[in-house]
This record gives C-alpha cells, structure tokens and sequence, in this order.
C-alpha cells in the first residue's frame, strides 16, 4: 500500500495570546491519498485555516504547533527544519490562499515572480523558466499567456489573479496543495470556471488537494473525502457522498440543513440555534452541546473520535443514523 | 423567543461587563511597556512643568536672588544662599535647574497651546473641506499643498521677523505652521468615513446633517488626529526651541529649553558644559517621551491594524 | 422634533405597487480636473470616465412581496438598492412610492417617505457606528423623528431588541462586544425601530457563518409576516433568494436582463445568462460532476460591450446582439427577458 501523500495525526496548535491560551487546532487527525481531494469543512472559528497554515508551516507568533505529527510522504513536517521547510514550499507541497494578492507581488510584473519561483527550486535557464510559466498559465486556462506574462496582477480582473496564483502553485508540479478558501471571494460564474480547472487538474496530474471551505456545495461537486470541524476539533470524517447523504454528527447535519436548497420554500429554515463557542472560554465536554437537539448528559463528557462504520469516524456519543430529514 | 437564550448563552465574547471603547483603547495602548514608561516620564515633566514655582529651589528669573557672584559654577558646588546647584549655574548666576523647570513650563505651554489652537483651527477645516467637496474642498487643500510645501522653521522666522519676539507671536507663528497638517489629516479621514456603512444608516434613518457630522463623523476621525496631534506637540516644542535658539523667539526674561542652550552655547567649548547641556538634555526626554507615546498611540489607534 | 408620523399615511392594499421605479439610471463620472483639461488641450487621450452603473431599469415591487435581485459584480444592484432606500440620488428616471413620486417632494416630505424604508447592510463591522452604545444606535432616530418620548424609551429599545432575537441587557454594550450575527441583529432593530413598511436588504447575511445566516433569515421571514413587511433581498447567493423570494430579477452589468416568479426563474430561465448564472451554482446534491462554465471574464463596466453586454459569453450570440441592445419583453406570464433569442417565437 503506497504512502498516502499526507497524513495528519493528532495536529495541535495552540495561540498564546494574553487572554489565554486559544486552542485553535485541537487533535485533528485525516489522510489524504495520492491525488484524492479532501474537503476541510468548518465555520469561522472552527480551526480550518489554522490546519492548513499549520501542514504548510506559517503558523505565526504568539501561536505554534504544540503536539502531533504531520507526515507529508512519510517525513514528520512538524520536526524539520525550517531551511527544509523552505525547500519543500512552493516545490512539493504549495498554498493557494483566498486573497491572490497574498500570493501575488503587486509590484512585479507576472513573468518575474513566475520566472523567480521556477528558479528558487531548480538550476534552469531563465528562458525554459519562461516557458514552464506561461505552460501554468495555459493550464489554468488563461488566454494568450505571453501577453499576460508581461502584465501587473493589478491589470488582472480578481477571477483571473486566482488562477495566476493556482498557476504558481502548480510550477513544480507539486504533490500536495492546500487551498484556503480560493474561490470564496469571487463571483459565481467564475468559481466555476476554477473550480472546473481545478477538477481537471486534480484528475489529471495527481496531485492531492486539500480544499479549505465553510461552502458544502462546493466541497460536495469537488472533493473525495470530507472532514468537518468544530471548534477546533473534527467532528466528523468520511467520504464525501457518505456523509452528506447521511450525516452522523448533528452539526454536520445541522449545517447541510440550513441550506436552503435544502428547505422548502417558504418554510422557515432548519437552523442550529446559538453561536459558535468562544475558543477562550470552551466550556467542558462537547463543544457543540449548548447547540445541539441531541445533547444529553453523557455529553458533559468530552467525546473521542470513533469509526463508527468502516471509513466513516464520528465524535459523538449520541450520533445519528437516520438521513437528516427524519432526525429532530 | 428561543433565539435570544440561545445567543444569551454563548453572548459577547469577552467578559461580562460593559466595556467601553475607551476602556479597551487604555488596555491596547498598555500593551506597550515602553510606550508606558514614556507616558509616565511625560508625566513627571509636566508635573514638574507646571509645579516649577514650588518645585525649583529658586525662582531664577527674580533678580533680586541671583548673585553673579555664583555665576558659571559647575554642578554640585554649594552657593552663596546656601543650597546646592544640582547643575551648575550660566553666567549670570541662574541655578540650572529651577532654569529647566521654568523653561520647561514655557516649552510645553507654547507647544501644547500652539498645537491645541493649530488642531481646532486646522480640523474643522479639514472637516468643512471633506464635507462640503467641490471647490471650497480644492480651495482649502491647495493652500494646505501651499502651506506644507515651505519649510516650517522659514515660514515661522518669516512671520517672526514680521510681528517681532514674544510668546504670544510665538504661538501664532507656530499654529500658522501646524494647521495644515491637521486639516490635511482630518480631510482625509472624513472622506473615507464619509463613505462607510454606519454614516449611509444614519441617511437612511433620515437623521439632520448635523448630528450625522457631528455625532457620527466627527467621533470617528479622531482617532488619526489625536495621533497628528501629540506628534505636532513634539514638534511645536522642537519648532520653539529651534527659533529662541536662534533667537527669535521668546524674550529674555522668559526663557524657554531653547533660549537657555543658546545662552550657554558660547561656553560650550571653554569647558562649560552644563549651561547648555542639561537643558538639552531635558529638552531630549520630552520630546522622546512624547514621540514614545505617539508611535504607541499610532498602533492602536490605526484601524488596519486591529481585528 | 417632526410630526413625520401624525401625517395620515396612505395604507395600501397587498399587491398594490408600492415601489415603481421608471427608467432609472446612474452614472458614475470621473470629472477631469485642472491638469487633465489642460492635458486632453494638448491632444493627450484623456477621457472623462464614465461607468453606467445602472442603465434604464424598470422596477414594480408590490406590497407584500419579496423581490429578489440577483447579479454578479458590477451588475449595479447595489447601486440600485441605495437608490430604491433613498440615500443615492439616480442620474434618470423617476420613483413613485405608493404612487407619489418622490424625487419632486420638498426634502422634508421625502424625508417623511424615505423614512419607511430601510435599509440592512452587507458588512456587520462597518454598519454600526462603533462609538455608541446599541442603545443609542437602536434609539437615536425614534428619537429625533419623535416616534418615542424620553420617558418611553427604553423600554421601546427593549422592544426592538427583543424583537430582533437579542438580549435587551445587553444595550449598554458597544458593537465590538458583539458577535457578526447579534451585529446584524442590532442593525435589524436600528432599521425597525423607525416603523418601515419596506426594507431594503443589501447582501445582509453574505457576511455571516452558514449557520447564522440561517438564523437571519429566519428572523427576515418571521417579521414579514409579523409586520407585514415588503423586502428587495439583493443577494448574490441564488440559493437564499430561491428560498425567500416571490420574484427575483436578475441583472448584468447594469441592465435588468430577466425577470420572473421565483419558481420560474429557477425552473425554466429563458436568458442565457440566467441559464449560466444558475448552472454555475454548485450543488449540494451535486457529487464529482463535472463543472459547467461560462466562458470569458466579467467585463468592467467602464467599458461594457456593445449591444447586449452578455454577446461575448453567450453560446448563442448571434450578429444581432453584437449592435443592438434588447429589450425586455414578456415570455411567459410574469416572465420577462431581454434576449434577441425571444423575438423568433413571437
């Protein structure tokens, strides 16, 4: 059985602010297989982004990854060196974030940040340097690419500064990417424009995808597998049809339905009432039960992650079986 | 109603109690333990500033207690009257150190008055200018442009060689050189305030021009301006010292931080030091400590900062 | 102190026209200053810009119905909506409210009228002055309009509040001690608290957490019938305006390109745009498909195609639409669109 490209085990990562200690990312565990996609699915405050700045190591001060191991190919990422970090970002493993201006140089023309990444991980000449940017650039479906090249990300419309930052992410033909919420911010004709270039490429190249969204509708058309987190915690983990057919976790559950489409018209929507907990003052046991219908004493209890049924792990102790419209 | 027990329990995020913006803005700017010790050093030398006449163990500008027989004695030599001068004497037998005292009163009462007038003067200009658009908003900023183009030090010897020496021309000369940095400042915060959601509900609420501007606009910019302001009290005293030093500026019988370290320039190299030194010196700590509490002030107070 | 509501206010029956807006438009223009004049003298290529923000729309909100907007950016919904609430004067056109028309009422009688509608904003953070206390922001204007007396206040304060799902001890508090949901919920109150038959709702939960925005929009419907309110919900999120509204009216780069009851909008578009717009929109129910795309960049509204701004996306444009623009035209009862594609069956 091959190495599976990642595999996160009980990842911690803790803030240390002065109000306390925020436990941003608190054991989380999945694995990603050579060119699958898995969905990290969560809310504002659910840990998700801190999970991927965490794999890719730009988890700044005051926070830091206190426990686990992240084993990307076999090598524990969370006990290299940082030198090593560098050698391995943007080469084998990349990031694509929700701003492309994060990524993207507003200063420098296209074809000398594209040129300057090739060159930072591999001794070619400037002008096959050139000619591996402007093949990203086709690849992510950007017309006329050698025009494009000599442009300013400021000249790009916001759809297409994305696909200039996934072409970035794509010059070293990297084996794992994370993407943090890429299409969040843009319209929705051209989210899917990305998000079928994305499909092809995850098809094609091999590459395994970690696509970081609060959307359930996007993870559900892209991804292979789905994790879902709360407060810091994953809630529950699966593949993708599996889990949002039938939900165990009535978070999960909750949030598949409060999609409208989900709802019928006029009926007022199913909503999970409350806020999303403090990660200041977490009270003790599950995190979800102020929230949830199913809370019973035994939740007083902080929950492990189980496999409930093979492929699909839960935390929860009173998890559901039925499909979502017959629960509560 | 369910939803509100259910938002009761997980409610505002930080404690339980009411906690107004300026409660939070004093816990931000404490944060800074440098930016403290400045606010604290500041402190002491406006206590001393203004407490000088009870303070200082001479009233150095009476002349009936000054020998000059006590003249240019270095620190720490005991005079005629019996007390010691802490830092020496000038020429004319001035203990040093009630003369920083009272120099220090005349320093930050130019510099803060100046810069207190050139504020309200140069925000409501600035916040007319922001308001109003069209011409009177180019008009007020070309002369701003005009204004900030000359030099400070050449446009106020300018206005000083014109109305002559004295506190009094002083200020005017200094808020004369200010006002445009607060208007600009101001006129830029109110634009973009201007455009916001909170000042686009209160249209809509159908609330008068002048409670949105003066209850909704005008708090919100004070945030930048109170930066512009205590960085402009440093500046003004620097502004100050810089024309006594050169002699156009407070009388004689007034003497600021920098008309005393220009009396005792000319002993600077016989061996002199103190008469112009320790006034330097004192005129250094404010400033620093002044600018120390700025640069902090900046930080918190800037919103792309925050969250 | 007005006497804004002692003033008989003219009370319509449900489905009358409430909101008309005719031949609006908005243009945006970027007045060439001093040097630019001089400059365009000397023969350089300077041109005032101008963007058409909002180009001749018809709009027909009646009492009692939720109208949906829906676009992508630069379609001018926004832009629309500020005008639909007042707070935007439009370049052309008129709008009647309950028939009157108010851009030629005297400032204090359209402020009377413009006060019934009310508007919720996109941005939780930026909506609210962060220097009051939700008290004051949820009471000040009752205040000035003489809804509410001194003596009455806060318990109306409370009322709001408790309305709008909130915590009335809460009201000493000041906005940055709230969570983006209970923001919005203060901006709920501020809105009701002046008494609105019309709200004006631009992007109200885009910025809020899936399981907020369920709560919102919850509370959006609930008071509808509790208070028989008229909405304009502008969204980008087909989704929510699927589930909330009785019309939805779809616009690009400005112009109205179809509109249609909900149910038949959603179940059988007729302008390609629409059929792109609603085929992008990933489904939940959708596993592994492919995606399928439109084609092309949102053209800037600084230079919008000529013709009919979709031509250069649209799998069906044919010459026609390169020069001339369409007009909207009815299709099928309560449906209209404006795509030469139409004229063919007609």
């Amino acid at each position: 059985m091959a190495v599976p490209t990642l595999e996160v085990r009980n990842l911690r990562t803790h803030f240390f602010t002065r109000a306390g200690v925020v436990k941003a990312v608190d054991d989380v565990s999945f694995t990603v297989g050579r060119g699958k996609v898995l969905g990290l699915v969560g809310e504002s405050g659910s840990g998700k982004s801190v999970t991927g700045f965490s794999i890719i190591g730009l988890v700044d001060p005051p926070g830091r990854v206190v426990g686990g191991q992240i084993l990307f190919q076999g090598r524990d990422l969370a006990r290299i060196s940082e030198e090593e970090m560098r050698d391995l970002r943007g080469n084998r493993i990349a990031m694509i974030f929700q701003d492309p201006m994060m990524t993207l140089n507003p200063v420098l023309r296209v074809d000398t940040q594209m040129i300057e990444t090739v060159l930072a991980h591999k001794k070619v000449s400037k002008e096959e340097a050139r000619q591996r940017a402007r093949d990203a650039l086709g690849m992510v479906g950007i017309p006329s690419p050698d025009e494009r090249l000599k442009s300013y990300p400021h000249q790009f419309s916001g759809g297409m500064r994305q696909r200039v930052a996934i072409a970035i992410a794509l010059l070293h033909e990297p084996d794992l990417i994370v993407a943090d919420e890429p299409t969040t911010a843009l319209d929705v004709t051209i989210q899917g424009q990305i998000l079928a270039e994305v499909q092809k490429l995850a098809a094609t190249t091999g590459t395994s995808l970690i696509w970081i969204t609060h959307d359930l509708s996007v993870v559900a058309g892209l991804a292979d597998d789905i994790a879902v987190m709360y407060a810091g915690r994953i809630v529950e983990k699966g593949d993708v049809s599996d889990v949002l057919d039938t939900p165990l976790h009535p978070y999960t559950s909750g949030l598949i339905g409060s999609v409208p489409s989900r709802n019928r018209r006029g009926e007022p929507l199913r909503q999970i009432p409350g806020m999303t907990p403090s990660l200041l003052n977490l009270v003790p046991g599950c995190a979800f039960r102020s929230r949830c219908p199913r809370a019973a004493g035994a939740c007083l209890a902080e929950p492990e992650i189980r496999e409930l049924i093979p492929g699909r792990e839960v935390r929860c102790f009173h998890p559901m079986n039925e499909a979502p419209e017959q629960a509560a | 109603m369910s939803d509100i027990a259910a938002n009761a329990t997980g409610a505002a995020p930080r404690k339980d109690r009411v906690e107004t913006p300026f409660q939070r803005f004093v816990s931000e700017f404490a944060e800074s333990r440098i930016a403290v010790l400045g606010l604290i050093v500041f402190s002491l030398i406006a206590f001393i500033a203004i407490f000088a006449p009870w303070l200082s163990p001479q009233n150095p500008y009476d002349l009936a207690q000054l020998d000059i027989m006590d003249g240019r004695m270095e620190p720490g030599t005991v005079g005629g009257a019996g007390f010691t001068f802490w830092l020496g004497t000038d020429d004319q037998g001035r203990d040093m150190l009630s003369g920083i005292m009272y120099g220090l009163r005349i320093s930050l009462t130019v510099g803060a008055g100046s810069a207190l007038i050139a504020c309200i003067f140069g925000a409501s200009l600035g916040l007319l200018a922001a308001y109003a658009g069209g011409r009177t908003d180019s008009v007020i900023m070309r002369v701003v442009d005009l204004q900030l183009s000359f030099p400070s030090i050449l446009v106020a010897l300018m206005i000083l060689a014109f109305l002559g020496k004295g506190i009094m021309n002083v200020v005017i000369a200094l808020v004369i050189v200010e006002w445009a940095y607060y208007a600009r400042t101001v006129r830029g915060t109110a634009l973009v305030e201007r455009r916001r959601e909170y000042i686009e509900a209160a249209q809509c609420l159908a609330l008068p021009m002048r409670r949105i501007l003066f209850r909704h606009l005008l708090p919100n910019c004070l945030p930048p301006l109170i930066v512009v302001a205590t960085m402009q009290v440093a500046r003004a005293i620097a502004l100050e010292a810089t024309l006594s030093f050169l002699g156009l500026g407070v009388p004689i019988t007034e003497p600021s931080l920098g008309l005393l370290i220009a009396n005792g320039y000319e002993y600077m190299l016989s061996g002199k030091y103190w008469i112009s030194f320790y006034p330097g010196i004192a005129l250094l700590i404010t400033i620093v400590s002044i600018n120390l509490v700025g640069d902090q002030l900046r930080d918190v107070l800037n919103p792309r900062l925050k969250k | 102190m007005s006497d804004a509501l002692t003033a008989p206010r003219a009370t319509l029956d449900a489905g009358a026209p409430m909101v008309e807006l005719r031949g609006i438009s908005r243009r945006f223009e970027k007045k060439l200053d001093f040097a630019g004049k001089i400059a365009r003298r000397l023969g350089a290529p300077v041109r005032e810009e101008i963007v058409h923000a909002v180009d001749n729309v018809d709009l027909t909100i009646r009492k009692g119905e939720v109208v949906g907007l829906v676009g992508e950016s630069g379609c001018g919904k926004s832009t629309l909506g500020r005008m639909v609430a007042g707070i935007l004067p439009p370049s052309d056109g008129t709008i009647l409210r309950d028939g009157i028309d108010v851009l030629r009422l005297s400032s204090a009688e359209a402020r009377e009228i413009n006060l019934r509608t009310q508007m919720i904003f996109q941005d939780p953070y930026a909506s609210l002055n962060p220097r009051m206390r939700v008290s004051d922001i949820i009471g000040e204007a009752p205040l000035v309009h003489g809804l509410v007396t001194r003596a009455g206040y806060d318990a109306y304060v409370d009322e709001q509040m408790r309305r709008a799902g909130l915590d009335p001890g809460f009201k000493r508090r000041y906005p940055h001690q709230f969570s983006g949901g209970q923001r919005q919920r203060i901006g709920i109150a501020r809105a009701l608290a002046v008494k609105p038959d019309f709200i004006v709702c631009d992007e109200a939960v885009a910025a809020l957490d899936v399981s907020i925005q369920a709560q919102i929009l919850n509370l959006f419907m609930r008071l509808r019938t509790e208070l028989d309110l008229t909405y304009l919900f502008i969204s980008h999120d087909l989704g929510v305006v699927e589930h909330l509204s009785d019309r939805v009216v779809i616009m690009y780069l400005g112009r109205v390109v179809e509109e249609a009851p909900s149910e038949t909008a959603f179940a059988r578009p007729n302008h390609p745009y629409t059929q792109s717009l609603l085929a992008s929109v990933p489904r939940i129910e959708g596993r592994k498909r492919a995606f399928s795309v439109v084609m092309g960049e949102i053209p800037s509204p600084l230079n919008p195609p000529p013709g009919c701004h979709f031509h250069p996306r649209c799998p069906h444009a044919m010459e026609r639409c390169k020069t001339e623009k369409p007009e909207l035209k009815e299709v099928a009862p309560g449906q209209r669109s404006a795509c030469h594609l139409n004229d063919g069956a007609w």
